[in-house]
């Protein structure tokens, strides 16, 4: 994935953009792992109990696990928060880009938008099979065959020299 | 993008310091300041949020922390005889920490099949009520036997675990309340027995805890209410709901006075399966034999041998209070806690059987408004069986509204003079809530069935407790045992047990006899 034709392709608008995406999806999982962390009443409990769709069942039995449930929470605090972190500072970012898309296909599959599955409590838009979960996921999966944290990011001074 | 890519495939440099130029650690660490940017934003947005919460707590003042739960129960043992084992008496047991070995066994299976150990573990983690049970009776002689095995069951073993002394069956209640080694007793059996037991274990010196409705007919209200006030045992009435969190809550903010003057409160019940009509299962070892039946009969009138009434008697006004009796007493109590009620002034009701056309007598439709004359204000209550919507409880002020279920909101009215200040600045919008209380969000319970869940909802089955899943019962039971072993008065005593049963008697008068009925206060008498 690392092809250094594919990063010397780049155009200064096309590496921009796609710094910029990153950045946009960094804010966001970084944002919303720390509105998690700073409400002490946040748990996953409710997203996984109502889940819905084919694999709801495991959602659900994920919830009903008390102790399961308190090392969803802190992987999800945390993992958004480092995943966060990482897209920002271009730090390991395949990695964190892999973890991302991981997670959110956790959040797709909980709550699918299929037809005859009920809307889940959280969605506030019209969707059909593809939601915004999906399209964040697709916009990381661009990430990971575009990477930039090479260019732009910590990543320069570990993986930059040694290619 | 050429001239970089040259400076970059330069020859290897020997030291790390010289191998990243001054380009290297400007694109490097180009983007660390977004993450100042959101450290700040964050920053300023729980700030606002604070701000915002700090503005209203002005205005409407802090609900504090409440009260912990968790009293101590230690002193003397409490030796319990349980008359009942139907299926209240067995929740009740459950409550109180003792279930029967197979259920045990159950609620380790699910366990292990579902990976929802929610209800085993609050069993297996529930408060030590430090009780014994000495005695059990059931007419049934299955149930009593069950009855039997879950006393026996102290160490809250599964099946072929070790039990504990085996609780003597008694087969006539009055025997029960004969034997010396019973302090106290808990009656959980059809509502026709509940208050000649009650009047016959308090002449007995034994305390109650009996289940609701307090009573079945109108003059045995006053006849137990003498009886328990003469002997004077400690006496609880079975309305759980008073240890829901969410009332508890409700109750602090009606203290601080959020609504104003309340004038009207809408109370309701809605189920939707044959469960929660009171269409139970019959049990196949059930018959002349084994049940005794005109012990069962009581005061009633008489009636054949039927497995249909013995264990559907909710169903019929021969044994039953039917819905206002049942499921009107829950919502009725829960107000009388929160704003001191007492009997109405009037009753009037109306509804019908509509959907149950199965011979039973009792309606599954009922509406009734009270009148609370000195109070300026009025409850209406509507129930249906054959309708699971869930639509709560609202009381209505001048000033705000309270939502009350299993969750307590209040959002201000829009035309309230109280905070109309606030609403004209903006710092209290009447579409947003100005308090909302969610107990427990850190953990949910397990739910089975669909009355369950309604349970649930209405908090019949569980609250909170510092985070832990508490069952209200539990707390129900605590606080009687521990007034029995310290002193003190119940949350639901023989005051509120009589208040509850005349509201009751009231709505079932005026639905049966198709009339407005009053409560002469003077004379105590309903008219």
């Amino acid at each position: 994935m690392l092809n250094q034709n594919t990063l010397k392709a780049y155009s200064g608008t096309q590496l921009t953009m796609l710094v910029l995406l990153r950045l946009a999806i960094g804010w966001h999982f970084l944002y919303e792992g720390i509105a998690k962390l700073l409400n002490p009443d946040w748990s996953a409990s409710s997203y996984l109990a109502n889940a819905v769709g084919p694999m709801s069942g495991m959602f659900k039995a994920m919830a009903a696990n008390a102790s399961l449930l308190k090392v969803i929470n802190i992987c999800n605090e945390w993992g958004l928060v480092l995943i966060g972190i990482g897209l920002i500072l271009g730090f390991l970012t395949n990695l964190s880009t892999i973890a991302g898309i991981l997670l959110l296909a956790l959040y797709y599959f909980a709550q699918p938008p299929l037809i005859g599955v009920a809307a889940p409590l959280t969605a506030e838009g019209s969707y059909l099979f593809v939601n915004k979960i999906l399209v964040e996921l697709f916009a990381m999966a661009v990430l990971l065959v575009f990477p930039t944290g090479i260019r732009i990011g910590i990543d320069r001074f570990f993986f930059r020299r040694n290619n | 993008m050429e001239k970089e890519n040259k400076k970059n495939t330069k020859p290897d440099m020997s030291s790390d310091q010289a191998k990243f130029s001054r380009r290297d650690i400007i694109k490097g660490f180009a983007t660390v300041p977004v993450l100042g940017a959101i450290a700040y934003g964050a920053y300023k947005k729980k700030q606002h949020d604070l701000d915002a919460i700090e503005n209203l707590a002005q205005e409407i003042g802090k609900l504090g922390e409440l009260p912990s739960l968790d009293a101590s129960s230690s002193g003397k043992k409490i030796r319990i005889g349980i008359i009942g084992f139907g299926i209240r008496g067995a929740q009740l047991m459950t409550a109180a920490g003792f279930n029967h070995p197979t259920l045990v066994d159950s609620l380790q299976n699910i366990a292990t099949t579902t990976g929802n150990d929610s209800r085993l573990r609050q069993f297996m983690e529930s408060d030590d009520l430090n009780i014994e049970i000495k005695g059990v009776c059931d007419i049934f002689s299955v149930y009593a036997e069950k009855a039997q095995l879950t006393g026996a069951n102290v160490n809250k073993v599964a099946t072929g675990g070790q039990l504990g002394e085996l609780p003597v069956i008694y087969k006539n209640y009055k025997e029960l309340l004969a034997a010396p080694d019973i302090d106290a007793v808990i009656i959980a059996t059809p509502d026709h027995w509940h208050a000649p037991m009650s009047i016959d274990a308090a002449r007995a010196g034994k305390h109650v805890y009996c289940e609701k409705p307090f009573s079945w007919s109108v003059e045995e209200t006053y006849a137990c209410r003498q009886a328990v006030k003469e002997s004077g045992v400690v006496f609880q009435l079975g309305h759980q709901n008073r240890w829901v969190e969410a009332t508890r809550k409700a109750k602090q903010a009606l203290e601080k006075n959020l609504l104003g003057q309340i004038n009207l409160i809408e109370v309701t019940t809605n189920r939707n399966d044959p469960n929660g009509a009171w269409v139970y299962p019959i049990h196949k070892d059930a018959s002349p034999e084994t049940i005794d039946w005109p012990q069962f009969i009581g005061q009633a009138p008489w009636h054949d041998f039927n497995l249909e009434r013995f264990f559907r008697w909710r169903c019929w006004w021969d044994y039953s209070t039917g819905i206002s009796g049942d499921l009107l007493t829950h919502e009725y109590d829960v107000l009388n806690d929160l704003l001191d009620l007492g009997i109405p002034d009037t009753a009037v009701s109306s509804g019908g059987i509509y959907w149950f056309k199965d011979g039973r007598t009792v309606p599954d439709v009922l509406t009734t408004a009270f009148e609370f004359t000195d109070r300026n204000m009025a409850v209406l209550y509507s129930a249906t069986l054959a309708n699971s919507r869930n639509r709560g409880k609202i009381l209505m002020g001048h000033d705000g509204t309270m939502l009350l279920g299993n969750t307590m909101t209040i959002y201000a009215d829009a035309t309230s003079p109280r905070y109309a200040n606030k609403i004209a600045s903006g710092d209290i919008k009447p579409a947003t809530p100005i308090v909302n209380f969610i107990p427990g969000k850190k953990s949910i319970d397990a739910v089975t069935t669909a009355t369950e869940a309604y349970f649930v909802e209405r908090g019949l089955l569980y609250t909170q407790s510092g985070g832990k899943t508490v069952n209200t019962v539990s707390l129900h039971l605590k606080n009687w045992l521990n007034c029995i072993r310290n002193g003190g008065t119940p949350v639901c005593d023989i005051d509120s047990a009589f208040e509850e049963g005349i509201t009751a008697h009231m709505g079932t008068i005026s639905y049966r006899e198709g009339r407005r009925v009053n409560w002469d206060r003077d004379k105590e008498i309903i008219v």
